[in-house]
């Protein structure tokens, strides 16, 4: 099977090769032929792709430990449900499910538009096969995920445990899918660059496609938040780590770009600001996997080290100089066709908040590439932490989430001062009940926090007034009922009302940071059975250590699970009780002894968590098995049983749990009470029901109703016949 | 290396080939003599390309007209404001249509 991989991955790279070849000819020549082989190549990459990644999953759920990413990535004590994930935690599999990924977007993408932007497809076929020629080359040449080792070992050395959680089965593919989805946009860019095809239509056939790569973007940055949450033990979400930042400085510049656009669509202003933000998209999307994958930033997330750095530079070297000198070259072209009516208007509101999303965009990347910069400078590695980019991004993101609820009560080109002091009132009278209400609760102390709350009350009640205030005019207009005149008013205009959706997610993500922030309590020390601590309100009592061999709560394979019961009340009563646990995994590494290698992986966290509406109490444990008494046991186990008797090194371990349950060392503890954590969740499932609904398309029959009034109202100013 | 990864190799591979191939292979029957097809496609391009940028041009102005009725019918434009501004949207919409009628 490998071998029929690695055939895959040559056939994959020739047809890249032949594909570009192929829509090049055809654009120069025109050729409708080679055009339609050219776009067939991209077909065909997917499904050669496919093969090879079907191949690699069945190695690892097979377990074929002659796969060397397999004995690597696995093991036969990984659980089935991790086993199909091991497959994109190693390097050469993320880089597979990267080009696969690509390979059925982009086919989606010139599926879709067949039949449209006959001159710039061609080039954007050829842009998109290079990626996907580059990602092949990088497998056939660099790290191929088909290296075959003969005879092959026993066992692998099993999934990095800090992998094995839900969110990471689907973090990766849900962030790959949307750095691949942004080359979209900047393949057609190119493409319109390139032919000088620069008007309306490019832009609204890649619109949906910068949406639903800002849609997956964030849904793999949420996934990713949850994961550092509830397994990495340090009891936040979100650390400024360069790969978290990776994947937001896309997010951001997409956000911009989903604003800026329907201005150009209405206006056909911003047309340099557009093709821009698509290229700074693409390539941003390309550094993030750069990032990940090239083992230059170290980070917990970048777990392989590689030698693939170089042709990564190169790429990204590329797509800068070709995308500024397209973009000079075609500046004839690129002209606004108008000038901003008002400064009291929804695109002036549009402008700003583009100004602080790419502001935004460039404090990330100045304090994630600054370490790089000052290493390649200086030969020392300075690094930014958390309070650098917090005096930055705290203000910047206030005035976003104000704009955020600006925006929707604004008109387009202009509006009157009357009118938006009417549409600001009710708004504004929110913002400062909420102040009042957090002054009164003593959040005076948080001014941060406090402003949050107060643009997050005008955002909601913003958007709130525009859905009551469209859903009252439906009714005025015909015999709906409220709750149907609401559902066809979002039917019917489902990009304006998706995007306010996304908003109130925004704004109701944004209370939850604040708070959790600002006002949790916290506390780190150590505990034995029977010993009580306070925790803000909250006190917390060791019940009893726990210890189960084998059979992990979590499921993830650990063969030592120790942990603590723990009893939390407030004013005396109970609130719940938590059992978090350490889980210790088998390192398949025999030179820590038959007995020690049991326990000798890398230990992972598994946090007691309550969480609620309005607040959230976390735990975490750090057992001591480090104690001469609980050593003795895997020091005399190493010493007397043989390798080839596992049962009897099991023993041990169990020997050594019952040791640890009957005579418990003190057990260091983590501990945090934070408000409206759960906010941050629920914030991002509002974000990504929005999205979902600005994304998909209405129905043919709902698009010929909406459009037909206007449609027969300028074909009677026309005196001829006209159909939507 | 087995036979049958070979055989199947040597399938795909063709399989492959076959796809990427019947499209340059393929003669169009209204193929007019003495003239490349390519030279027929090339001559159509730009028009196709206008009339296309025209009818997106078109739908977005549409929907500029719709949302603009929107905004007014929710508060937010006043009536002088929303006639002045739906007078230049339907102007400019007949524009692109008078230009699609001559692209015809």
């Amino acid at each position: 099977m490998a071998t029929l991989g690695r055939a895959s991955l040559l056939l994959a790279l020739g047809i890249c090769l032949y594909g570009i070849g192929a829509a090049l000819y055809g654009a120069r020549t025109g050729q409708q032929g080679w055009l339609e082989s050219g776009r067939r190549a991209v077909y065909a990459l997917a499904g050669v792709l496919t093969l090879a990644f079907a191949i690699l999953e069945a190695a690892f759920l097979r377990s074929d430990f002659s796969f060397d990413t397999v004995a690597a990535h696995s093991s036969l004590t990984t659980p089935l449900f991790y086993k199909a994930a091991a497959a994109w935690s190693s390097q050469e599999g993320s880089l597979l499910l990267w080009a696969w990924l690509l390979s059925l977007w982009s086919s989606l993408a010139l599926f879709l538009t067949r039949r449209r932007l006959r001159e710039v497809t061609p080039y954007a076929t050829a842009v998109l096969l290079g990626f996907g020629g580059f990602f092949t080359a990088l497998m056939v040449f660099y790290a191929t995920p088909f290296a075959t080792t003969s005879p092959a070992p026993a066992n692998g050395a099993g999934l990095t445990p800090l992998l094995r959680h839900p969110s990471m089965m689907i973090h990766p593919p849900m962030l790959y899918s949307g750095y691949t989805l942004a080359t979209i946009p900047l393949a057609f860019a190119v493409g319109a660059l390139i032919t000088g095809r620069l008007d309306a239509e490019w832009l609204g056939a890649i619109r949906r496609f910068a949406l639903a790569s800002w849609l997956f973007l964030g849904i793999g940055i949420l996934l990713g938040a949850r994961w550092s949450y509830a397994e990495l033990g340090w009891g936040g979400y979100w650390g400024w780590d360069p790969v978290e930042n990776a994947s937001l400085m896309p997010w951001l510049t997409g956000t911009a770009l989903l604003h800026s656009i329907q201005i150009q669509e209405k206006r056909g202003m911003l047309k340099v600001w557009n093709v821009s933000l698509v290229l700074a998209t693409g390539t941003l999307a390309i550094m993030g996997t750069f990032l990940v994958r090239s083992g230059v930033l170290s980070s917990i997330h970048a777990f392989g080290a590689s030698t693939l750095g170089v042709p990564f530079v190169i790429l990204i070297a590329v797509l800068i100089a070709t995308s500024v000198t397209l973009v000079l070259r075609r500046r004839h072209l690129l002209r606004s066709e108008h000038r901003l009516d008002s400064l009291l208007s929804r695109e002036a509101v549009f402008v700003a908040n583009n100004v602080v999303l790419v502001g935004l965009c460039f404090v990330i990347f100045w304090g994630t590439y600054f370490p790089l910069i000052s290493e390649a400078a200086t030969g020392t590695r300075a690094s930014v932490g958390p309070p650098w980019f917090d005096q930055y991004t705290v203000p910047l993101a206030l005035v976003l989430v104000l704009l955020s609820g600006i925006g929707p009560v604004v008109a387009w080109r202009r509006a009157t001062v009357a009118h938006a002091r009417r549409n600001f009132l009710v708004p504004t009278l929110a913002a400062l009940v909420a102040l009042a209400l957090g002054a009164a609760g003593g959040a005076l102390a948080r001014p941060g926090a406090l402003a949050m709350f107060c643009c997050a009350a005008f955002v909601l009640t913003a958007v709130g007034q525009e859905f009551w205030r469209g859903t009252r005019a439906r009714m005025a207009m015909g015999q709906e009922s409220g709750p149907a005149a609401l559902v066809a008013l979002v039917r019917r205009n489902r990009r304006r009302y998706g995007g306010y959706i996304v908003h109130v997610g925004i704004a109701v993500l944004f209370v939850g940071v604040a708070a959790s922030s600002s006002f949790r309590h916290e506390s780190e020390l150590s505990l034995r059975p029977g010993q009580t601590t306070s925790v803000g309100p909250y006190h917390v009592r060791y019940v009893r250590p726990t210890a189960h061999l084998g059979q992990d709560p979590a499921r993830t394979g650990a063969v030592l699970d120790i942990g603590a019961t723990l009893d939390v009340t407030r004013h005396g009563r109970h609130v719940t009780t938590l059992n978090p646990t350490r889980g210790y995994y088998d390192s398949n590494d025999p030179t820590q002894g038959s007995v020690g290698h049991f326990i000798g992986g890398d230990p992972v966290s598994h946090v007691g968590l309550s969480a609620g509406p309005l607040r959230d109490f976390w735990s975490a444990i750090e057992p001591n098995l480090s104690t001469a008494d609980l050593q003795r046991y895997v020091t005399l186990g190493n010493r007397t049983i043989p390798f080839v008797r596992p049962d009897e090194g099991l023993y041990v371990i169990a020997l050594m749990a019952r040791h640890y349950l009957q005579n418990p060392p003190p057990a260091q503890f983590h501990f945090l009470a934070s408000p409206l954590v759960s906010w941050i969740w629920l914030g991002g499932l509002i974000v990504l029901g929005g999205g979902l609904i600005a994304l998909w398309p209405a129905p043919a029959a709902v698009r010929r109703r909406v459009r037909a009034p206007v449609a027969a109202g300028l074909a009677r100013g026309l005196g001829r016949p006209e159909s939507a | 290396m087995s036979v049958w990864v070979v055989v199947v190799i040597a399938l795909i591979l063709a399989a492959v080939v076959a796809v990427l191939a019947a499209p340059v292979r393929a003669r169009r029957p209204d193929r007019a003599p003495g003239r490349a097809t390519g030279e027929r496609d090339r001559a159509a391009g730009p028009a196709w390309a206008a009339r296309a940028d025209l009818e997106a041009a078109r739908g977005a102005k549409y929907r500029e007209i719709r949302e603009a009725e929107l905004d007014f019918r929710v508060g937010k434009l006043s009536e002088e404001d929303y006639r002045a501004i739906d007078a230049t949207l339907r102007a400019e919409a007949v524009e692109i249509l008078r230009r699609l009628d001559s692209e015809r």
